[in-house]
C-alpha cells in the first residue's frame, strides 16, 4: 500500500515536484495514435505515388533532356509529365489544410464535445500542463512528418525545375517546398487546435480550421508574399525564366504612363498604332517603345527563393506558436 | 486534527446571466461522507466544478484540503473527481485507461487499481465503451481512488446505475472511507442511497445553502410533531420547518431536542435522513445553518399558508 497523505498536513504539498512532462509522450501517442496513423498513412500513399512516378519523371528527363529545350525533351518528358505534376501540385496544396483539420481540430474538440475533459483536467498534472505537452508533441510529430514529405516532393519536382517549367515560385509549387510547406502543416495544427479550443466541437472545428486555413493561405499568396523583400527594378524585357514579376507598366518622360494591363495599355495601343493592313505584325510593347514609352517591371529574382521560403517559414512559425501559447491560456483560464 | 476540505465563502458562479450559485458559504470538515442534495439547477454540479478547478468562480472564493486554492497544482494532487455520467475515453481498454492515469499523476496505486478491477471481474482488455453503466462507473471510481486522494468528489455516481450497482459502488466509496480514511463529498438525487453512506450533508436551493451540518446533529435537533391538524397553525413554540397535513392529524417537523417539551396533545418522534431532507427540500426558504450563518427560522404562519 502507498503511504497515504494524512489530511491536515499541507506542508506536504510544499515544493510539490509536478508530475514530469515525459509521461504526456505516452499519453499523447495513446490517445491521438489514430490521427497520427491517419497523417502517416495519407502522406505515405502519396510518397508512394510520388516516389514510383518520380522515379520514371527523373529516367525520362535524364534520357531525354539533353538539352532541356530539345524536341525530345518536349515530346517525351514536358509533355508526357506535364498534366500529371499540375494535378498533384494542385491536390497537394489541401495537404496542410487536411492534416491540420484531421489531427489538429479534435485535439481539444473531442473532450470538451463528450466532456472527458472533466476526467483529463481534474488530474494530477494540471490542464495547462496536459494541453501544452499535447500540443507540442503532436505539433513536432506533424511537422517532422511535413518536413519529410516536402523533401521528397522537391525530389519529384527537380526535373520540372531543371527543364524551366515548375518555377520557384509558382503559387502552387512555393508553398509545397521544404520549408514553407512544414510551416503551412504547422500553422494548419495549430488553427485546428485553437479552432477545436474555440468551437468545442469536433465538425464544426473542423470545418473551421480549413476554412480560415484556405483564407490564410489565398492572403499569403495573392497579397502578402511579394512584398517580403523590395522587389528589384528593370526596364529590361527580358527576365530570367525563375524571376517572379510583381508588376509592370509603362512610363514616358519618366513618368507612369499606365500599367502593363487594363484598359489604358489597349487604348493607347489601338491610338498609336491603329490597325492596318501591313502593319498588323506589330506587338504592344513595340508600338510603345517606338513612341516613346518605356516598359518597367517589378520582380523578385529567382535567387530570392530560399530567403523567400525562410521568411514565410518564420512567420508562419511565429504564428503557429502564438496560436498554440493562445489555446493553452484559453484552457487555463477558460471555465468548465 | 480539523481542516476544512472544502470552504467557501460567498462564492458565486454564474453562466451568462444565469446565476447558477450564489452567496454560497460552507465549509465541510475532513473525515466525512458529505452529501450534497437539492432539486436540479440547485448548484450542486457548479459547487463540485468550482473546488475541483473545473470552473471559475464569479465571485467569492473557494479553497480544499485546508486552504489550498482550488484548481491549484497541490489541490489537483490530492483530490480525485468523478465527473456526472463518468465520461471516459471509450476506445481506451481499461488497461490504458489506468495506465492514462497512472502518467497524469504522480501517485498512483496499480496493485490497487488491478486488484479491484479484478474483484470487480472487470476485463482490462475490454474498451471502456463496451463495459455497462455500472462497470464504467466502478472503473472511473477505482481510477480516483487508485490515485490515493486525500478527497474524493463524486458528481452524482449513482444516478444512472440500476440499484444493485448503485449498492456495489457505494460499498467501493466506504471501504475506500475504511480503509484510508479517505474524506468523500458526493452530490445526488438518491436520497434512499445516502442514509447509509453521509454523515454530512449539505441541501443546496437555487443557489444557496440551505442546511449543511453532521448528519447526527441534524437528526438530533429535529423532531417530527404530530398531533390535531386544528392546533397546528397556532403552534409556534419551536421552529417549525415544514408542515404537512393528513386528515385530523398533521405533522410538524421542528428543530428541537429530544429533551424539549412536547405540547399536550402532540406525539414527538425522530425523523429519518430521507424525511429531513425532504422537508427542507420542500421548504426552500427554510434554513438551518451552523454557527453565524444561521438563517432564519421560518414562521409558522408561513408554512400553513
Amino acid at each position: 500500500m502507498t503511504t497515504l497523505t494524512m489530511a491536515g498536513c499541507p506542508k506536504h504539498d510544499v515544493g510539490l515536484r509536478p508530475v514530469p512532462w515525459r509521461r504526456m509522450v505516452w499519453v499523447t501517442w495513446r490517445q491521438h495514435r489514430a490521427a497520427l496513423a491517419g497523417v502517416t498513412v495519407f502522406l505515405g500513399a502519396i510518397a508512394v505515388y510520388l516516389w514510383l512516378t518520380g522515379l520514371q519523371i527523373h529516367h525520362s528527363y535524364a534520357t531525354a533532356c539533353h538539352p532541356a529545350s530539345s524536341l525530345a525533351c518536349n515530346i517525351n518528358f514536358t509533355g508526357r509529365y506535364a498534366v500529371t505534376v499540375n494535378v498533384v501540385r494542385v491536390f497537394l496544396q489541401a495537404a496542410p489544410a487536411l492534416i491540420g483539420a484531421f489531427a489538429g481540430a479534435p485535439v481539444l474538440a473531442r473532450e470538451l464535445e463528450t466532456g472527458t475533459f472533466r476526467f483529463a483536467w481534474t488530474q494530477g498534472i494540471g490542464r495547462w500542463r496536459w494541453t501544452l505537452g499535447k500540443l507540442v508533441l503532436l505539433a513536432v510529430t506533424v511537422a517532422a512528418a511535413a518536413a519529410a514529405f516536402s523533401m521528397l516532393f522537391s525530389w519529384y519536382l527537380r526535373p520540372f525545375s531543371s527543364a524551366g517549367y515548375a518555377i520557384p515560385f509558382a503559387t502552387d509549387v512555393f508553398d509545397l517546398r521544404e520549408v514553407a510547406f512544414v510551416a503551412w502543416t504547422l500553422a494548419a495544427f495549430a488553427i485546428g487546435a485553437l479552432a477545436g479550443m474555440l468551437i468545442r466541437r469536433v465538425v464544426p472545428a473542423i470545418a473551421a480550421t480549413l476554412a480560415v486555413y484556405a483564407g490564410l493561405g489565398l492572403a499569403t499568396a495573392l497579397y502578402l508574399r511579394q512584398h517580403y523583400m523590395t522587389p528589384l527594378l528593370t526596364s529590361k524585357l527580358n527576365l530570367p525564366g525563375s524571376a517572379w514579376i510583381v508588376s509592370q507598366w509603362y512610363t514616358t518622360g519618366g513618368k507612369f504612363a499606365f500599367p502593363a494591363r487594363g484598359s489604358q495599355i489597349v487604348s493607347a495601343v489601338s491610338r498609336l498604332c491603329p490597325p492596318r493592313i501591313g502593319n498588323s505584325s506589330i506587338s504592344p510593347a513595340q508600338c510603345l517603345t517606338q513612341h516613346g514609352y518605356t516598359p518597367w517591371a517589378s520582380y523578385q529574382p529567382g535567387s530570392r527563393f530560399w530567403p523567400f521560403q525562410w521568411i514565410e517559414g518564420g512567420w508562419l512559425l511565429a504564428l503557429s506558436v502564438l496560436l498554440i501559447a493562445v489555446t493553452v491560456w484559453l484552457v487555463r483560464r477558460r471555465a468548465a | 486534527m480539523s481542516m476544512n476540505v472544502i470552504q467557501a465563502s460567498g462564492l458565486a458562479k454564474r453562466y451568462g446571466s444565469t446565476w447558477a450559485l450564489r452567496e454560497c458559504t460552507l465549509a465541510i470538515p475532513s473525515g466525512h461522507v458529505a452529501a450534497l442534495v437539492g432539486p436540479n439547477g440547485a448548484g450542486k454540479t457548479t459547487l463540485l466544478n468550482l473546488a475541483v478547478g473545473l470552473a471559475e468562480p464569479s465571485a467569492g472564493d473557494v479553497t480544499v484540503l485546508g486552504g489550498l486554492p482550488a484548481g491549484s497544482p497541490a489541490a489537483l494532487d490530492g483530490i480525485a473527481f468523478v465527473a456526472q455520467d463518468t465520461p471516459m475515453y471509450k476506445n481506451l481498454s481499461a488497461a490504458d485507461m489506468l495506465h492514462l492515469t497512472a502518467n497524469l499523476n504522480r501517485r498512483f496505486d496499480r496493485r490497487y487499481a488491478q486488484a479491484r478491477l479484478g474483484e470487480l471481474g472487470i476485463p482490462l482488455n475490454w474498451k471502456a465503451g463496451k463495459l455497462s453503466g455500472g462497470q464504467q462507473a466502478q472503473l472511473a471510481l477505482t481510477l480516483a481512488l487508485a490515485r490515493r486522494p486525500r478527497l474524493l468528489v463524486l458528481d452524482e455516481p449513482v444516478a444512472m446505475l440500476d440499484p444493485v450497482a448503485r449498492h456495489d459502488f457505494m460499498g467501493t466509496v466506504l471501504a475506500a472511507v475504511a480503509d484510508d480514511g479517505v474524506s468523500v463529498v458526493l452530490s445526488s438525487h438518491v436520497l434512499a442511497e445516502l442514509e447509509r453512506v453521509a454523515d454530512y450533508l449539505i441541501v443546496l436551493s437555487q443557489g444557496r445553502v440551505q442546511m449543511a451540518g453532521e448528519v447526527d446533529g441534524l437528526l438530533a435537533s429535529h423532531r417530527m410533531l404530530t398531533g390535531p391538524a386544528a392546533e397546528a397553525a397556532s403552534y409556534a413554540e419551536q421552529p417549525v420547518v415544514h408542515l404537512r397535513r393528513g386528515g385530523a392529524q398533521a405533522h410538524l417537523l421542528v428543530r428541537a431536542t429530544a429533551g424539549d417539551p412536547v405540547p399536550p396533545g402532540w406525539e414527538a418522534h425522530p425523523v429519518g435522513l430521507e424525511e429531513l431532507t425532504l422537508a427542507y427540500l420542500r421548504e426552500p426558504a427554510a434554513a438551518a445553518l451552523p454557527g453565524p450563518a444561521r438563517g432564519r427560522d421560518i414562521q409558522p404562519s408561513e408554512v400553513t399558508r
